[in-house]
């Protein structure tokens, strides 16, 4: 329990100290540095106590003035809302915020909220939630206090405000951490609209027009999805007397699920909101405005996160019904439309975007199948794109700071300008999307539920969205690998706070593929078995994997070996064939008139066919169209 | 069955590089046959790369080495997991890893044919690899393994059950096998206008091994064609070998009477035929089973 | 086996009239094939042993034909093809002609003609697949000799 309130509370400390410490130096660092460090250590602890101590636990179990200081919070949060809609003239978002507080108030002011036995507990997923969040989000603060240096030499129009930024980053931890202890449909709600705000504040930070602009649309539709979240609140509490997601799980075993569709459809609805699902993917690809921490933060290891963490929850009541078929749908389809939509994309963040949106459609579409399998394949997605996700960003903000640019045409030959910079971004995509890395193999367990759910739609959805993810990963390889002679070194400007952070990630990336049949029997298929009640053995079977572990070796054995044998035959150089008018550079060539001109390389977009201004729309049209229809069958059938 | 496995890794290792060679030069001399020509002898590719392995090799740069070779053996162990009756998905994985082995090796010459050669390459991946997939699951699907072993030790041939998939993969195999109308990133036909594509920078040794990892692939891609008609009855194998020539024949064919088209017409056509006979397959299996 | 089996051949016109770039692909057609000895024109000179060359050689090209020929692997063999690319030909005169191609590398084979006849293209071919196997002993010699010295 002091594991729980410290891992909850202490992040909110540390944010409240970092605000106050208004000077950049050694100091705040170093605090920052312990905090991080702190909370890693306390997330291992937990991991450790739950592994020997067994597999759930529940805690605080009356919690009358609790209630009342997180209805406090409610209510604080907002005034927050008022306080900036009225500032900025948004009075949508005041009347978002109104409508969803209000009510709650009510409810639990009048005494009719539902009282449930639980608020916190502890099993399988929330350790592995807290291993996301507390070891991928501790080192994307430690890589902040690097990158907001150059950040702020780099971009000197907007205003040093990194006090309030840092202690942003620990709010949202603090508030992750909250929202997987919590039990109690309240307090998750409660934590669930700090992070909506707190997202808010961090993507408008430089609080430039267009960072405004994006924070706000964050902020619409997150509420619009923390409206979801009350209504299912006071559905559940006032009809069903269900005060928890276990209760609905009781219920929804008990009496069969069409008696709890209503709540969960809400549910689900806040949850793809959440998670950046179309129509909602807008949030996530204005969030890029943003210091390259807080999309880090964002896409890999909290907010999107927390929506899947909920479907997640809820996967055993969307078997076989409407709203499982809406999340599938709608999961299955972004996963496909936002992999097509990555391909056109020149942006290296913006193709991030893209792809993590399209990879939590597949875990969406993973945790709405609702079947053993397709969890397990959900819930080490979750932690394979968070570890992949989060180096790709950093490394990307890396880069951005090198060279000033972070447009994938800018990064031609990184390998020769920032070799160790190309070496981890290299890792991240392969983590991404080859095999034997992390994606890849939950990738392979996603099909195989697929088919074993006999879901043709997803099973079309993810073969052609693979495709397409090949597509735009490979071509970003391409563009980091060509080895251009004569060009220079860049001095290596990067700061070590973010080395540290990018090579034990890194390291993690690697290791993950060899530790995951380790952390699948300890963690994810004791957490299955209880939420199914049904035993399966290993998804991906022993055999399998000693073949991928196999690959991996060759992987890092092949250039050791490649380099010995070159070393023993020395091959003649020459320049690259140019119809023999290369100048002697690889880079420029004579033309007619025997004068240099440049030669250059430009990856494939496909913009006439694949671009944004093409098929943007139609796809948000095609998913509040069946997103629309499917709420109402759902809610209108179970009514 | 372990001493199975082995001999089929064996087997494969030593027997493949010889059955795609001489493959080749029966193309070859079909090809000149069609085009009423005598043609070189059938045992052409191996002088080939016997040429390509004593010549000197010229790099544009040292990267080169460590990604060709990446692919070369990538290739082989695609083929070992294969044949060891391992699993399909896999073994597909693995061969994309190969592929991306062999694409970052044309990206890092930094050359203009070269990169064109390679991001073509990568559509031919796009537009080929959902029919892979599909055609996996479909075996799955009837035989509820992945496992290759398991997927030919059934009573009735997988063709019977996966006609419309076993159609579309012949027909993503026009591209696996760089054969016209889709052979845009590199063709085995001379000159064309990006040069030699994706190995227009590779020379000696290192275009050799692409070569022989060449002939490893096709030896393994009919065998997935073999493998829709492998049952437990013994002659199968040769029903299932016959086959696989024959639609190679097939492909031969088609490559000399077809041009070359454009990569949206690719793109288009192979996801379309996926989509219809993968597709529709897919829909019926998924139905009746 | 031998290298002369499978002589690969990177053709580059200089400045020729076209009569004899005519010829050479006449070479490929039905009646004269020279697919039969394993010919196969590249167009690459990463890939090629042999180096075709029409026409004279004049300030233009030069250089280019410099650098094609520094980027083909050895052993290679190069070929003047007509009368123009051994000499310069009827243009020997013109201000624009350095002259044969033996002004810029070195020629192996000369195959005359004005425009040639694909018999001599492939006769010229042969002895250039011949030669091939001859340079790759020199080069096998030259390198035993340096491993002894090294």
């Amino acid at each position: 329990m002091t594991i729980v309130a410290f891992l909850i509370l202490f992040p909110f400390f540390a944010a409240v100290v970092l605000s106050q410490m208004k000077k950049p130096g050694k100091a705040r660092d170093i605090f920052l540095y312990c905090c991080s460090a702190l909370i890693i250590a306390a997330v291992i602890a937990l991991t450790a106590d739950t592994l020997t101590a067994g597999i759930s636990r529940s805690y605080l179990i009356e919690t009358r003035i609790w209630d009342r200081i997180i209805l406090a919070g409610e209510f604080a949060l907002m005034v927050l809302v008022f306080y900036y809609g009225f500032k900025f003239r948004k009075y949508y978002v005041v009347l978002l915020s109104a409508a969803q507080t209000v009510p709650i108030g009510w409810m639990e002011l009048s005494g009719r909220s539902v009282e449930g036995e639980v608020h916190i507990t502890v099993d399988n997923l929330t350790v592995i939630m807290c291993l996301v969040v507390g070891v991928v989000g501790s080192l994307i603060c430690i890589y902040a206090v690097g990158y907001l240096k150059d950040y702020h030499r780099h971009h000197t129009e907007y205003r040093d405000r990194s006090p309030f930024f840092l202690s942003m980053l620990f709010v949202f931890l603090g508030a992750m951490f909250g929202l997987v202890f919590s039990a109690s449909l309240t307090w998750m709600y409660f934590f669930w609209e700090i992070t909506s705000i707190c997202s808010f504040l961090l993507i408008g930070y430089n609080q430039s027009k267009i960072a405004v602009r994006n924070s706000f649309r964050a902020l619409w539709m997150n509420l619009l999805g923390g409206l979801g979240f009350a209504l299912a609140i006071l559905y559940s509490s006032l009809v069903l007397h269900a005060a928890d997601i276990q209760d609905l799980v009781f219920l929804g075993t008990a009496a069969g699920s069409r008696a709890v569709l209503t709540p969960v459809a809400l549910l689900a609805f806040a949850a793809l909101t959440k998670s950046a699902q179309m129509p909602f993917c807008g949030w996530l690809l204005g969030a890029m405005v943003a210091p390259t921490p807080t999309s880090a933060l964002l896409h890999s290891a909290t907010m999107v996160k927390a929506g899947v963490y909920l479907l997640i929850r809820l996967s055993p009541l969307l078997r076989a019904n409407v709203a499982g078929v809406m999340v599938t749908t709608i999961g299955g389809f972004t996963f496909f439309a936002a992999s097509l939509l990555a391909i056109s994309q020149s942006d290296g963040k913006k193709v991030l975007a893209y792809s993590t949106v399209s990879n939590l459609g597949l875990i969406t579409a993973c945790a709405g199948v609702g079947m053993y399998e397709a969890v397990w394949a959900a819930i080490l997605l979750l932690m394979f794109h968070a570890v992949s996700k989060s180096l790709m960003f950093l490394s990307v903000g890396a880069v951005e700071n090198s060279t000033g640019s972070r447009n994938i045409e800018d990064m031609h030959g990184l390998i020769v300008r920032l070799p160790k910079l190309a070496f981890v971004m290299t890792v991240g995509i392969f983590g991404m999307f080859l095999a034997p890395f992390g994606m890849l193999i939950a990738k392979w367990a996603a099909l195989k539920a697929f088919v074993d759910s006999r879901s043709v739609l997803l099973i079309l959805f993810l073969i052609f969205g693979s495709a397409a993810t090949l597509f735009y990963w490979g071509k970003w390889l391409g563009k980091l690998v060509p080895v251009i002679r004569q060009s220079e070194r860049l001095p290596d400007t990067v700061h070590k706070d973010e080395w540290t952070a990018m090579w034990i990630l890194t390291a993690l990336v690697v290791l993950i593929c060899v530790l995951f049949p380790l952390i699948s029997t300890r963690l994810v298929q004791p957490e299955l078995i209880q939420m199914f009640h049904i035993r399966l053995s290993a998804i991906i079977g022993t055999e399998d994997v000693r073949v991928m572990i196999m690959m991996l070796c060759m992987i890092i054995v092949l250039p050791a070996v490649m380099w010995v044998l070159t070393s023993i035959n020395r091959k003649k150089v020459v320049p690259s064939y140019m119809a023999g008018v290369n100048e002697g550079d690889d880079r420029h060539f004579s033309d007619s008139l025997g004068q240099p001109r440049q030669m250059y390389l430009a990856n494939w977009y496909m913009e006439d066919r694949l671009g944004e201004n093409k098929i943007l729309k139609p796809s948000l049209g095609i998913s509040t169209a069946g997103l629309v229809i499917l709420m109402i069958v759902a809610i209108g059938g179970a009514l | 069955m372990a001493w199975q496995r082995a001999l089929g890794v064996l087997l494969f290792l030593v027997c493949a590089p010889f059955a795609g060679g001489l493959l080749g030069g029966l193309d070859r001399k079909l090809s000149a046959r069609l085009q009423g020509r005598q043609g070189p002898p059938v045992l052409q590719p191996f002088y080939d790369v016997y040429k390509l392995f004593h010549k000197q090799t010229i790099v544009v740069n040292r990267l080169q080495d460590f990604l060709v070779g990446g692919y070369f053996i990538f290739s082989i162990f695609t083929g070992c997991l294969f044949f060891s009756g391992g699993d399909l998905l896999l073994a597909f994985f693995a061969l994309t890893l190969a592929e991306i082995f062999l694409f970052m090796a044309a990206c890092s010459a930094n050359s203009p044919y070269s990169s064109m050669g390679a991001q073509r390459e990568l559509v031919q991946i796009m537009s080929y690899e959902p029919m892979l997939l599909l055609a996996a699951i479909g075996l799955y699907m009837i035989t509820g393994s992945f496992f290759i072993d398991q997927v030919a030790d059934r009573g009735i041939s997988a063709i019977a059950f996966l006609p419309g998939m076993f159609f579309g993969l012949v027909f993503v195999f026009i591209i696996k096998f760089r054969k016209s109308p889709f052979d845009i990133s590199a063709s085995h036909h001379a000159h064309q206008e990006i040069v030699k594509g994706l190995t227009t920078e590779l020379s000696g040794s290192e275009l050799g091994l692409v070569e022989v990892a060449g002939w490893y692939e096709d030896v393994l891609l009919l065998g997935l064609l073999a493998l829709f008609i492998l049952n437990r009855n013994p002659w199968s194998i040769l029903a299932g070998v016959a086959t696989g020539l024959a639609c190679y024949f097939l492909l031969v064919l088609v490559d000399n009477l077809f041009p070359r088209v454009r990569w949206e017409k690719m793109l288009n056509w192979a996801w379309a035929v996926t989509l219809i006979f993968g597709g529709t397959n897919l829909l019926v299996l998924a139905l009746v089973l | 086996m031998k290298l002369s089996k499978s002589p690969w051949v990177l053709h580059y016109d200089g400045s020729s009239c076209n009569g004899c770039d005519l010829e050479i692909l006449d070479s490929t057609t039905p009646v004269y094939d020279v697919e039969r000895f394993g010919v196969v024109n590249t167009g690459n000179p990463k890939h090629a042993d042999i180096f075709l060359i029409t026409g004279g050689i004049n300030a233009q090209n030069a250089p280019v034909v410099k650098q094609l020929y520094s980027q083909m692997p050895d052993p290679k063999v190069v070929v003047a093809v007509g009368i123009c690319a051994c000499d310069g030909g009827v243009f020997k005169d013109c201000y624009n002609i350095l002259g044969g191609v033996n002004k810029v590398i070195p020629v192996d084979i000369y195959v005359p003609g004005c425009a040639v006849k694909p018999e001599a293209v492939i006769d010229g071919l042969r002895k250039a697949a011949e030669l091939l196997d001859q340079k790759q002993k020199q080069m096998k010699k030259k390198r035993a000799a340096a491993r002894k010295e090294g």
